[in-house]
């Protein structure tokens, strides 16, 4: 049975409908991304979980709770923000037991929570500390902890990397993963950055102008995106125009390519768009690639562990990812080489 | 050439002190003369042995905290929830506190002893604490141009949106968020439109007066008309407590941590 169920949630701002008949079950313990371009109604989405806006139609429940109608305070939420918000006029500690002292937690209890938490985090010994004194990273980890000290049933995260640096960002990351994962505490995390979505969620909701494109695990979105919209915002995508021929057969720039059973095909001779990811084009030949075709380097990027090439195939550019391998340099823009695909790789664009 | 900028702010800031300075001095010192011949404190000394300065100033003194306590409540949650959920309104709402600067006194005080004489549906005049409590009430009318306006800025600093969001998904309700986090984090911009509200009050003439209340600017007035060196003794005294209220504010926001941050 899901522990947070969403159905056919719907918000509506004058006449801007900004989310459209949104409905998710997410199990106890799950931990799942929220991910869209801004102004897909992911905010709107989190922002109706936490009841800072009411839906205008459908409902919320919370471990068989019906909360729809129930104020933000009484919800036993916990959230994370963009921005921090901590409180400016109390020290760390005292953030931290803010949500305890409202509860009414016996001052024993609450400081006992209170080092916890802080010990959770890694902090303890910035308890007495004002907001202003930490850094972002800092700040960050204490609104988790502050969120996480009431023991909340769910916690919503608003973004709260955005506003990191790249390093203190995939440190955080990964910190709050663990501690979800530690905790088991059922989480919904809000980001416009399929980076951040992919390696930390159990699974993704992508959202495109309020609804739900497509569910599913970080590894399902990325190599079977069921719609043009979630194909292209997730990852860098190389599009072909193919043409059906026999069976589940395509024919590329005149090579044939031999598609997985079960892909659903239009009838023979018709047009079609396909896609192949960067690292699914091979650079020369390779067992198990049917499709081999001519192409110029155009541009060499060296990226570290991976070089991404890109190369001109019958006029078209695509994008091509290899591993960097120390006795084996790059080729040479200009470069004529040989790129080979493989059916199984296809991702047929339905939409 | 960086030189001449400098010196003329200079002149222009010597220029400025002087104005001002100068009639302080000549005040001070012609309080000083009450004896003739020499300097002395005499002046000083008969105005803080009449028992009806004491008397009035402290009438005066306890208005005004009343005045401050109960304009800061009823400011501070309009301001905070203008900002909040009528951002729309915050346009209408100013243009309303600052009607005081606009209307005499004399005025408002009309119309309350029309509203509230003891023929009427609420008879605030017919006893001295209702009087009082009418006296409080015009006294808030006057602050609230800089009681407002000293919130409301106050309210600027910080992210009043996100942190309400933030107390609520913790469990806290209106009067928790209102006295854990709103008040401390505009304590001293309340302090600041208090200390206005404190001189306002201590000067306030036209209302203590046809309200007939032993307040200390009708005092100060009578004083004015009867003496001769006890007026500038009396404003001299003035210009120190208003000195003194000005420190302790300075001293407050020093004392207050959270507070350095913004400076």
């Amino acid at each position: 049975m899901s522990f947070l169920r969403l159905t056919h949630l719907e918000k509506t701002f004058g006449q801007n409908r900004v989310v459209k008949d949104f409905s998710l079950d997410v199990a106890k313990g799950e931990f799942i991304s929220l991910l869209g371009p801004s102004g897909c109604g992911k905010t709107t989405v989190l922002r109706m979980v936490a009841g800072f806006e009411t839906p205008t139609s459908g409902g919320i429940t919370i471990d068989g709770q019906e909360v729809t109608g129930l104020k933000p305070n009484s919800r036993n939420i916990g959230m994370m923000f963009q921005a921090y918000a901590l409180f400016p006029n109390l020290t760390v500690g005292e953030n931290v037991a803010f949500g305890l002292k409202v509860k009414g937690v016996p001052r024993a209890a609450r400081n006992a929570r209170v080092a916890e938490m802080l010990k959770l985090i890694g902090l303890s010994d910035l308890i007495g500390r004002y907001p202003f004194q930490l850094s972002g990273g800092q700040q960050q980890r204490v609104a988790l902890a502050r969120a996480l000290a009431p023991s909340p049933r769910v916690l919503l995260l608003d973004e709260p990397l955005s506003a990191l640096d790249a390093k203190v960002r995939v440190s955080l990351r990964n910190e709050i993963r663990a501690i979800q994962k530690d905790l088991g505490i059922t989480t919904i995390f809000v980001t416009h950055d399929q980076e951040e979505a992919m390696s930390i969620s159990d699974r993704i909701v992508v959202m495109n102008a309020g609804i739900a494109d497509q569910v599913g695990s970080p590894f399902e979105i990325y190599n079977r995106p069921t719609t043009k919209f979630v194909a292209n915002f997730v990852g860098t995508l190389n599009t072909f125009d193919a043409k059906v021929a026999d069976g589940r057969q395509l024919v590329i720039a005149g090579q044939t390519l031999n598609l997985p059973m079960g892909t659903a095909l239009p009838p023979k001779g018709s047009a079609m768009a396909i896609a192949l990811r960067p690292e699914a084009l091979r650079l020369g030949r390779s067992e198990g690639y049917e499709a081999v075709m001519p192409a110029t380097v155009e541009e060499v990027q060296f990226m570290g562990s991976v070089i991404r090439l890109r190369a001109d195939v019958a006029g078209s550019k695509v994008s091509l990812d290899t591993f960097n391998r120390a006795d084996h340099p790059p080729p040479a823009i200009g470069e004529r080489v040989e790129i080979s695909i493989s059916g199984k790789d296809v991702i047929v664009l339905n939409a | 050439m960086m030189k001449s900028p400098k010196f003329w702010s200079w002149i222009a800031f010597g220029g400025g002190l002087f104005y001002f300075f100068v009639p302080l001095i000549g005040m001070f010192e012609f309080s000083l003369r009450a004896k003739r011949g020499e300097y002395s404190f005499l002046a000083y000394q008969n105005v803080l042995g009449d028992p009806q300065f004491q008397q009035t100033f402290f009438f005066s003194f306890v208005m005004a905290m009343f005045t401050i306590v109960w304009g800061v409540l009823l400011v501070t949650p309009t301001a905070f929830w203008v900002r909040l959920k009528l951002p729309q309104l915050r346009p209408v709402i100013e243009f309303i506190t600052l009607l005081p600067l606009v209307i005499p006194p004399i005025v408002i005080v009309f119309g309350y002893i029309r509203m509230y004489n003891t023929s009427s549906f609420l008879p605030l005049t017919g006893s001295a604490m209702g009087t009082n409590i009418l006296l409080m009430f015009g006294y808030s009318v006057l602050a609230l141009p800089y009681l407002y306006r000293a919130v409301d800025t106050g309210l600027r600093t910080i992210d009043i949106v996100t942190l309400t969001e933030a107390a609520q998904s913790l469990g806290a309700g209106w009067i928790t968020i209102m006295f854990r986090l709103i008040l401390p984090n505009v304590l001293v911009a309340v302090l600041s439109g208090a200390f206005l509200t404190f001189a306002i009050v201590i000067g306030e003439y036209v209302f203590a007066a046809l309200l007939n209340r032993p307040a200390f600017g009708p005092y100060m007035v009578w004083m004015g008309s009867n003496k001769a060196y006890e007026p500038a003794a009396l404003a001299v005294i003035a210009f120190a407590i208003t000195w003194a209220c000005m420190g302790l504010i300075q001293l407050f926001t020093r004392l207050s941590k959270h507070e350095r941050a913004k400076a």
